[in-house]
């Protein structure tokens, strides 16, 4: 399948200086929703803008529906809305007038339908006539949304759209997410709540210092690099691991009362039995057990501090 | 061509001097007012007529100029500069829309609102001074030409400016003292002519006599070079915003 969104060799040198991409090579694929992560600074802000036309490449190229960002500018940023990072809205505009400008100048005719139907998902409709700075920051965010919506756009660019946004707001937005991706919009979106992306996106790209360190499948990459702990709650506390568990990555919790077992699903396939069949022999005995799986934040953080 | 593209960038920008009536309009036609009043009917009353025009009609045509030229500067200046402060610049620039639409949008607004604003000011010296156009339509061409050639320039400014101090740097320092030389209140040949030669290095000098020329046909320099130079002004306008737009200066690096 033609990847909508095509970068090549893409780097990004500030006027000061500052080098903020490296030779990105990125595709993203037609109605998945792709999350890009990063620390504060990786460059995703800068990626992001330029490939909606915001920014100007120092070296390579993108492509977005198989066009050129620069030569076929109008196409390609027809097709994408872009949420930002930061709260940049017309304070005195009405909510309703921000919206149909947006669409306006995106090339549309007004559709009045569309624009209401856009306000209505949103929880904004009964705020169309406020000035947007009468309202509160999550509505705010919303508002910045349904503009990035208002031209109905086949790709949807989301930076931090949910930062400071309440938990009860936060559910609606990935709502409206969840439905944009049934109807087919490819959503890339950039987030620091990490749980976001591991509960919503189909890959998950990785973004340090400027470099992409990583893109994989989500499934696949909690397959590869997910640790797993196995928790065992003793019936008798220990000082020490003994001498005769050395063979396995064993540590002790909650004062001695647990005895915690890290292993790798891809790798350790019978180290839980010999495990158990170990302790059996060293008289060590449970009374429960549990197993946790590493999350994708546990995942990243890895990832970024390696290569620091 | 994004036209409704364009539509949207004016629409906006004149709602804009919707909800700051005060300021855009009645601040500017009423401090003109004052200029008639103090000139025209209390001073001008004591002062000759100059090439057989009463001074009070005499200095109509550079008041306009006057509020047209800082207008026109001002109001493209704050529509992109303000934009570029808040942050919603991001939108124009990812929008489908040529730099030539850009500019269209906001250069036809701030010039809409000039022109709107000469006219109103032309009706209000009818209250104070008898007043008689002998060029209506070269009027009208000098108001359009001008008021898009330093609505450009504003937006130039709007573009460079890195700060609300820098935006009125322009205005205040640069065209209103060059505007007050260039012949508002007096006619060149009053000067000598070593200061006739010198004033000649002065754009609105022009902009000036030939606005004058359309009311009365007297001018402080041929008519044909006042629409040489406006024009000149205004493609070297057009070419530094060119320039802005190809290389992204102060917007997309």
């Amino acid at each position: 399948m033609q990847p909508i969104i095509s970068v090549a060799n893409l780097s990004k040198t500030y006027a000061s200086g500052f080098r903020a991409l490296k030779n990105i090579n990125l595709d993203v694929q037609p109605g998945e929703i792709f999350a890009l992560l990063g620390p504060n600074g990786a460059g995703k802000t800068t990626l992001i803008g330029i490939i909606c036309g915001i920014l100007n490449a120092s070296e390579g190229s993108v492509t977005v529906g198989g066009r050129d960002i620069v030569r076929d500018y109008r196409a390609t940023r027809s097709m994408i809305g872009l949420v930002p990072q930061e709260l940049f809205t017309e304070m005195f505009e009405t909510v309703w007038a921000t919206v149909t400008f947006s669409r306006g100048l995106f090339g549309k005719a007004a559709n009045l339908a569309h624009t209401e139907k856009v306000l209505r998902e949103l929880s904004l409709w009964d705020k169309k006539d406020n000035q947007i700075r009468t309202l509160s920051g999550g509505m705010k965010r919303r508002v910045l949304i349904a503009k990035a919506l208002a031209h109905e756009p086949q790709i949807l660019f989301l930076d931090e759209p949910t930062a400071g946004v309440d938990v009860e707001l936060r559910k609606d937005m990935w709502e409206v997410v969840r439905q944009l991706r049934a109807s087919g919009v490819t959503i890339i979106l950039t987030t620091h709540y990490i749980d976001e992306a591991e509960d919503m996106a189909d890959r998950i790209g990785v973004i340090n210092k400027g470099e992409i360190i990583l893109i994989e499948n989500k499934a696949e990459l909690m397959r590869k690099l997910g640790q797993k702990q196995m928790t065992l709650n003793l019936q008798n506390k220990l000082d020490v691991v003994p001498k005769e568990l050395s063979a396995y990555q064993l540590s002790l919790g909650a004062g001695g009362s647990d005895l915690i077992f890290t292993y790798d699903t891809q790798v350790d396939h019978t180290s839980i039995p010999a495990l158990l069949a170990d302790l059996g022999r060293a008289g060590i005995n449970f009374r429960d057990l549990q197993t946790t799986q590493r999350s994708l934040e546990d995942i990243f953080v890895g990832l970024v501090s390696q290569k620091k | 061509m994004n036209l409704r593209g364009i539509a949207a960038i004016y629409i906006f920008e004149m709602a804009r001097t919707g909800r700051t009536l005060m300021q855009s309009i009645v601040a500017p036609v009423l401090s003109t007012s004052l200029y008639f009043v103090v000139f025209g009917a209390a001073i001008g009353s004591r002062i000759t007529e100059i090439e057989g025009v009463s001074y009070g009609a005499f200095i109509v045509p550079g008041l306009i100029m006057l509020t047209v030229l800082t207008q026109s500067v001002m109001n493209a200046s704050f529509g992109i500069y303000f934009p570029r402060f808040t942050g919603t610049i991001f939108e124009i620039l990812s929008a489908p829309i040529s730099f030539l639409e850009i500019v269209l949008g906001y250069v036809g607004a701030a010039a809409t609102k000039s022109i709107v604003l000469g006219l109103i000011i032309l009706a209000t010296s009818f209250l104070f001074v008898p007043l008689h156009i002998a060029h209506p339509v070269w009027m009208l061409v000098f108001l359009v030409l001008t008021s898009a050639a330093f609505s450009l320039l504003g937006f130039i400014i709007g573009v460079w400016a890195d700060g609300f101090e820098r935006l009125q740097i322009i205005p205040l320092l640069v065209i209103t003292p060059l505007t007050f030389l260039g012949g508002t209140f007096y006619s060149t040949s009053v000067l000598s002519p070593f200061w006739q030669k010198v004033t000649l290095f002065n754009p609105l000098v022009y902009l000036i006599s030939g606005f004058r020329w359309s009311f009365f046909e007297i001018a402080d320099v041929h008519v044909g070079i006042s629409l040489g130079m406006t024009i000149f002004f205004l493609v070297i306008c057009l070419a530094v915003v060119w320039w802005i737009f190809k290389t992204g200066y102060r917007l997309k690096n």
